[in-house]
Parts: structure tokens; sequence; C-alpha cells
């Protein structure tokens, strides 16, 4: 069983003369364990695609498979079920909630579930340790930096039991050597039964992926083949 | 990448052997730069005939022959650390060369052109990512040395990014069907690459 497969979606915005063709058709399945980043330019589709897999959006054409679920078969509470259990979601803003410290934002998702308050709060600052977060865990958002705000985002979405952690451009306002903890968490993530899906322009980040999709104008166009492993690139030229 | 002065830096920390040279040098570089034993032992040689270093006996070159550095030798390793590289872009890159070419070949679309180098750029990335991946916190030197390749990958694809989206403009490249007019590109040197 895949953990995420799309058959033939499309996304169509507005009507008539102003249509915009955000998906056209695309087909992409994630294995368990796998990481997969999109790539493509500004407008290409990307964040449509990541919402639309997250069942945030739905397709005009197609269907969105998560795991065992159609997710068109569903009904509104266990989409919903499904978007709070299964699904770890980066995107571009955040979406942290003011009136939380670090750690109820990353626990929030683990309580609404049903797990306790304690045990939802330990997870928590597990996964705020991860990220060089320990003692941020009591701060709220505004008295946070931009690229620490970056970080809880993450830790909320890789807590607890999901198997599908989806993110748009999740390192975009750090630094390269902050941008890289946090794709190394996402890689670490993503194993066993969770997969990831990253969109994204920037190739440093899709290179951690198993697999780089390539997007132009809502289409598949492209994909990388699966690493040859490094042995090829140590027998390179040294003169180079 | 001077094998001359990664020896030079490796002996003024004190005397040492060719074949300890080799070894060093190697683990310094992340062992990305192989490096044979008879290239150091060329290298030794050239340095000592230039006063750089020295050693004690009158014995050719060996494996029981130690090296140090000379205040001459000190003074070069200085100077070669402060000047700055070769940064100015070469004159004809080939991959701006073979953009610019598939621009005017009939039947070649340029963006699968583009596309073509930018998946190989990327499927280079993923694997040097991956060596990063598997290397251990302490591995600062191949850290290091793959930071300084994914870089310069990076800047090739994202020339490509920027090629593209430059075709598309110019109306070039159509978001659909082949190509209908084709614009002179201009001279090779208004397009700025570094690599
Ligand atoms: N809510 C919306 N209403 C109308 N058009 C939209 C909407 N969201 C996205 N689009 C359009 O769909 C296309 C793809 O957008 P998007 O998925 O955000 O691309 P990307 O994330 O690759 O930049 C763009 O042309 C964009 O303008
Ligand atoms: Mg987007």
């Amino acid at each position: 069983m895949s953990a995420l497969t799309l058959t033939g979606v499309s996304k169509v915005y507005g009507k008539g003369a102003g249509q915009v063709y955000a998906l056209r058709a695309v087909d992409l399945t994630v294995e368990p364990g796998e990481l997969v980043a999109v790539m493509g330019p500004s407008g290409s589709g990307k964040s449509t695609l990541l919402t639309i897999a997250g069942s945030l959006e739905e397709p005009t054409d197609g269907e969105v498979t998560v795991g065992e679920s159609p997710v068109s078969r569903l009904s509104r509470g266990e989409r919903a079920a499904l978007r709070r259990r299964a699904i770890g979601y980066v995107f571009q803003d955040f979406n942290l909630l003011a009136g939380l410290t670090s750690a109820e934002n990353v626990s929030l998702p683990l309580e609404l579930d049903g797990v306790a308050g304690r045990a939802a709060r330990a997870a928590a600052l597990v996964a705020l340790d991860r990220l060089g977060l320990a003692d941020r865990a009591g701060r709220f958002p505004d008295e946070l930096s931009g690229g620490e705000r970056q970080r809880v985002a993450i830790a909320r979405a890789v807590v607890g039991e999901r198997r599908l952690i989806l993110a748009d451009e999740p390192s975009g306002a750090l630094d390269s050597v902050n941008g890289e903890a946090v794709m190394r968490l996402v890689r670490e993530t993503c194993q066993g039964a969770v997969a990831g899906v990253v969109v994204t322009h920037d190739a440093q980040l899709a290179s951690w992926a198993d697999r780089v999709v390539f997007l132009r104008d809502g289409r598949i166009i492209d994909q990388t083949t699966p690493a040859r492993g490094p042995e090829s690139l140590l027998d390179a030229d040294p003169a180079r | 990448m001077s094998v001359r002065h990664a020896l030079l830096a490796l002996l003024s920390e004190g005397p040492k052997y060719g074949l300890q040279l080799r070894d060093e040098f190697e683990a310094r570089t992340g062992e990305v730069w192989p490096l044979n034993v008879g290239q150091v032992y060329t290298t030794l040689q050239r340095l000592e005939r230039d006063g750089l270093i020295e050693s004690d006996g009158e014995d050719e070159v060996g494996p029981q022959k130690s090296f140090r550095v000379t205040v001459d030798g000190a003074a070069e390793l200085d100077t070669w650390l402060r000047t700055p590289p070769d940064l100015s872009a070469p004159p004809r890159d080939e991959l701006v060369i073979k953009v610019l070419v598939a621009i005017r070949v009939p039947g070649v679309e340029v963006r699968d052109v583009i596309q073509t180098h930018r998946r190989h750029a990327v499927e280079l990335m993923q694997e040097w990512t991956r060596v990063k991946r598997d290397a251990g916190p302490d591995e600062l030197s191949l850290a290091l040395v793959i930071d300084a390749e994914l870089f310069r990958l990076d800047s090739v694809v994202r020339w490509l990014d920027t090629a593209d989206a430059r075709l598309r403009r110019a109306g070039t490249v159509p978001a659909s069907g082949p190509p209908s007019a084709l614009p002179d590109p201009g001279p090779v040197r208004a397009v700025e690459v570094r690599r």
C-alpha cells in the first residue's frame, strides 16, 4: 500500500476566460519511507499539489488516496480525522497560534486527537529538543525569531504518529545550516511507515529527497532516477 | 587544488614522512581527492628544490625520509592562504554554449535541453547530499567539501531556471506547442554564469 497516490489530478481555478489550470492530470505515488521533492518555478502548481495531497482542497478531477483512504469517499468527519492524525503540514506562513507557547502549539494536534495532556506535552518536548528548541518551549510565537517559528512548525508537523509529512518551502526563512537541520529531521522522520512530500524551488532542499519530481505549468514533466550511490562521485576526476 | 600548498600546510604542523602526508591529505579533504604516493614524492622533491621544505638525509626520497617546512616555505604558505583564487567566470561555459546553440537548432526544444541538464545537476546534488547525510558529525572537512560542491551545482540549477524563465518571457519557449520565432540570443558574453 502506497502512502500517497494522486491519480489524474487536475485543478482549475476560476471560470470561463479567467480559468487557470493549476494542475493537469498529475499522477504521483509516494511509498512509505520515501521522501519526494517536487521542484518547479513559481506558479507551476507546487502549493496546489500539496494542499490537494493533504486534502485541504479538492481536485477538480482525479483521485487522492492517503494510505488506505480514497479521500473523496470519506465523510467530512473522517476527512478531518485523517488531516489531524495522519498528516503533518508545514506551510510557508507557519500557522502557529499566537496565544499558545511553542510546546502547546506542538502538543495541540495530539491533544485534539485524544492524547492525554501530559503524554502530549512530553512528545512535544522531544520534538522541540530534536530541533534545538528545548529552551524555547515556554515562549510564545511573537517571542521567537522567524527561523525559530519555522522550526516549531516543523516540530508540530512531525510530532506523534504521522504517516505523511507535507512541507511547502520548509526552510524558506532559515540560513543554510539551519535549513539543513530541518531537512535532516524531515529526512529522518520519513522512514518506516512515514512518507513525505516537500515542494520547493530550491535544489539544495530538494536534494535531500529520494526522488525529485519536476513540475511545469501544472504538469509533471520529469523526475530524477534514484541515486547511484557515493562511489560514482569519489571516482570522479580530482583535477576537475 | 594545489597539492603543493596542501603539503606545505601539513608540514607546518611539524616534520612528517611522505606516506603520512598522503594519508593526512586524504583525511583532511574528506577523502574526496585521492592522491597517489608518486604525486606526493614528486611534489616534495620540487618543494625541496625550491627551498620551501628540507629533509635530514642525502637519501633518495622514500618512506624513511622526513620533511619539515623552511622559513621561506612558511612565508609562501601564508601568502597563498591570503591570495584570492581566480573567481572570474570562464569566457565560455560549456553549459551556456549548449543552451545558446539549442535555441537555434531546428527541431530541438530548448526547454527539454535545459531540463536534461537540470535533472543531471539535481541528481548529482542528491548523491552529494547522501554522502553528507551518512557522514558522522565529526567529519567537518567532508561536510565543507560537499557544501562547496552543492553550492556550485545549485548555481548551475539556478542559472538554468533563470534561462528557462527568460526564454519563456522572450517568447522563445511558448507554454505549449513548438517554438515560434527564434530571436537572436545576442553575444555569449552577455550571459553571466559562474560554475
Ligand atoms: N485560490 C486560487 N485562485 C485562483 N488561482 C489560483 C489560486 N491558487 C493558485 N492559483 C493559481 O494556480 C497556479 C499555481 O499556483 P501555486 O500552486 O500556488 O504555484 P506554486 O506554489 O508553484 O507557486 C498559479 O497560476 C496561481 O496563480
Ligand atoms: Mg507555492
